[in-house]
């Protein structure tokens, strides 16, 4: 099951999609770790001489309505972005892939009760199910992060679940247990290894929705809180500057976060394209 | 023919059925949601004046509003009140919900509806010509911006929209329904409807217009399509005739299977455009925690979704005679 890994790594296909998501991200998050901390940015202060500059040499993304530099606000936005967006997609990666694997490998009722449940919260649109969750848990993290894992796992479940039903019918499972493998040793050694690729493409195929997800709820003023400022807190603050002309104040912050996602999505759909070569890439957001 | 009918009667029948479990399971985990919550229903229902309240008044008030009940017969007064057409009170507007949603969903229809055809119309065109000439300037913009557009969050378009065709070229209204003040007449919604439709056309449309092109790409390459070409027709009737109709019958599943985008795509651009539609209430029922509404917009989404899945396999049915009803 080790070669699944192998044929990710010698696979030739969308070599320059590779290294344009690789080097964009890698800017991004270089930008949201040392960016923020070198140029000392304090959200709290605000700074009255120098309110809504356009961009400059000294303020390359301009400033905002308090006079903060956009540059540096853009990529402490973008870390608390990735940082809720990675913990969602974790969270969501184990949920579904223990649910997802445990009805898969138990089948039967439970496993048609399981699916239909999955069915079912998928016709609640996510962002209504996020809204609501978020509303009635308000003005914390927790609810953030909560709200959006327990929307996404579906998605996760229905694949690992799939490969599961797919690979019980295989012969070398046939091969373990006439060996006399027991359950746990077929799981662990068979089974788990299998899924891996394929749970941990959905977790980074995952991680895009996610902060769009978050910044959609911060957008709409049900995400995280003020003082952790993410791109979505930004831009809604934004939408008063843009009436008045400033529209560096929403162009910049919007680009980090549309290259971010892209690059995120383009070095997912390669990685998927080499797992599951039959298949053209189509970016999931 | 008349069976195959039949089939699809039926199968619209049992999908309708199927659907009423699926209702209740939302409305139990919703109201299950609120239940867990950590806001008490009595601050929302005395709202700032629970400072002046006595612990009498505000004991007594829970005592008539029934929150001392078990959770089992609050739900059931609820549920009850629901199937009666009784949808409850909603706070954040001070209205009967049923009254908020009478007066709003018309609007997030026409906002829908019109956006969804605007980017039915665009994926067609651009998805066709793309296909048609694939590999050429037109094929290759189209799918690079059609990439990038799906990276882009619909409240972001909709903001660079108004700060360019509204703010830099003045061509159309900042947001609203109506100019202050103004009656609701047919210019002027149409006036102000244009953006927000157009924004959410856009946010929807490349999905739909990759779509259309791979589909059609591969229906170009089939035996029949082929079959045409060496008859001798001409060109557009090629491709608009013999191929186009067989890779539109999975399209339109899509659309049926995107309700739940759009009615995403609706929640923010009604917020950004303050379109009075139902889904800019429900953030602002959201913000104020207004229960009552949020249930009843969540259970109006629900039953938005199904029926979008029902018609589209429907209409897949009507057009297939190849699809299968007996699923």
């Amino acid at each position: 099951m080790v070669d699944q890994w192998r044929r990710v790594g010698r696979a030739r296909t969308g070599t320059p999609r590779l290294v344009w998501g690789a080097v964009t991200l890698a800017v991004l998050v270089l930008g949201a770790v040392f960016l923020p901390w070198l140029g000392e940015l304090d959200e709290s202060l605000i700074h009255y001489e120098s309110v809504r500059l356009a961009p400059s040499l000294e303020h390359p993304f301009g400033t905002d309505a308090g006079g903060r530099d956009l540059l540096l606000r853009a990529f402490a936005g973008l870390r608390v972005s990735l940082l809720v967006a990675v913990l969602c997609a974790v969270i969501s990666t184990v949920l579904g892939v223990l649910i997802g694997g445990l009805s898969g490998a138990v089948g039967g009722w439970p496993d048609r009760l399981m699916m239909r449940f999955v069915d079912t919260l998928n016709s609640v649109p996510h962002l209504l199910l996020g809204i609501v969750i978020v509303a009635l848990y308000r003005g914390n993290l927790t609810a953030v992060v909560a709200s959006i894992a327990l929307t996404h796992w579906t998605t996760v479940a229905r694949i690992v679940r799939a490969e599961v039903l797919s690979l019980r019918e295989r012969p070398f499972i046939d091969a373990a247990i006439s060996g006399g493998a027991s359950r746990w040793r077929i799981l662990h050694r068979h089974l788990v290894p299998a899924v891996v690729p394929q749970a941990a493409m959905s977790a980074v195929l995952l991680l895009p929705h996610a902060v769009w997800h978050e910044t959609a709820l911060s957008f709409l003023g049900l995400g995280l809180p003020p003082h952790m400022a993410s791109i979505g807190n930004i831009l809604a603050e934004s939408r008063a500057a843009v009436m008045t002309g400033a529209w560096w104040v929403v162009a910049f912050p919007s680009l980090v976060l549309i290259a971010t996602t892209l690059a995120v999505s383009g070095l997912a759909s390669v990685w998927r394209d080499r797992l599951v070569p039959r298949r053209r890439s189509e970016l999931a957001l | 023919m008349r069976s195959r009918a039949r089939d699809i009667a039926a199968l619209a029948l049992r999908r309708l059925v199927f659907a009423v479990p699926v209702l209740c399971v939302v409305a139990v985990g919703v109201f299950l949601l609120g239940a867990a919550s950590p806001f008490d229903p009595i601050h929302q229902y005395y709202g700032v004046q629970i400072f002046s309240a006595s612990a009498e008044e505000i004991a007594q008030a829970r005592e008539a509003l029934g929150l001392n009940d078990s959770l089992i017969v609050q739900f059931g007064r609820w549920a009850g009140g629901l199937l009666s057409g009784d949808l409850g009170v909603s706070r954040s507007f001070r209205q009967p919900v049923a009254q908020v949603i009478g007066e709003r969903l018309p609007w997030t229809l026409l906002l829908v509806v019109v956006g969804l055809v605007l980017a039915v119309l665009i994926a067609l065109v651009l998805g066709v010509l793309a296909a048609w000439r694939q590999g050429g300037w037109l094929d290759r913009c189209v799918t690079a911006i059609g990439h990038a557009l799906e990276g882009i969050p619909p409240f972001v378009l909709a903001l660079v929209a108004i700060a360019v065709f509204s703010l830099s070229l003045g061509w159309f209204p900042v947001a609203g329904l109506t100019d202050a003040g103004a009656e609701a007449t047919l210019g002027q919604v149409a006036s102000h409807l244009a953006l927000p439709a157009l924004v959410l056309a856009v946010s929807q449309t490349p999905w739909l217009v990759l779509h259309v092109r791979q589909s059609l790409l591969t229906a170009l390459s089939e035996d029949h399509v082929t079959g045409a070409r060496a008859r001798g027709l001409a060109e557009h009737v090629v491709v608009l005739r013999h191929a186009l109709p067989t890779a539109l019958l999975p399209f339109v599943t899509l659309i049926g299977a995107r309700v739940p985008e759009l009615v995403t795509g609706a929640v923010l651009v009604e917020e950004v455009f303050s379109w009075p539609g139902v889904a800019s209430a429900v953030v602002r029922a959201a913000l104020a925690v207004d229960f009552p509404l949020l249930v009843v917009l969540s259970l109006l989404a629900t039953a938005a979704v199904l029926i979008g899945s029902l018609l589209a396999d429907v209409a897949a049915a009507v057009l297939d005679p190849r699809v299968a009803v007996d699923g």
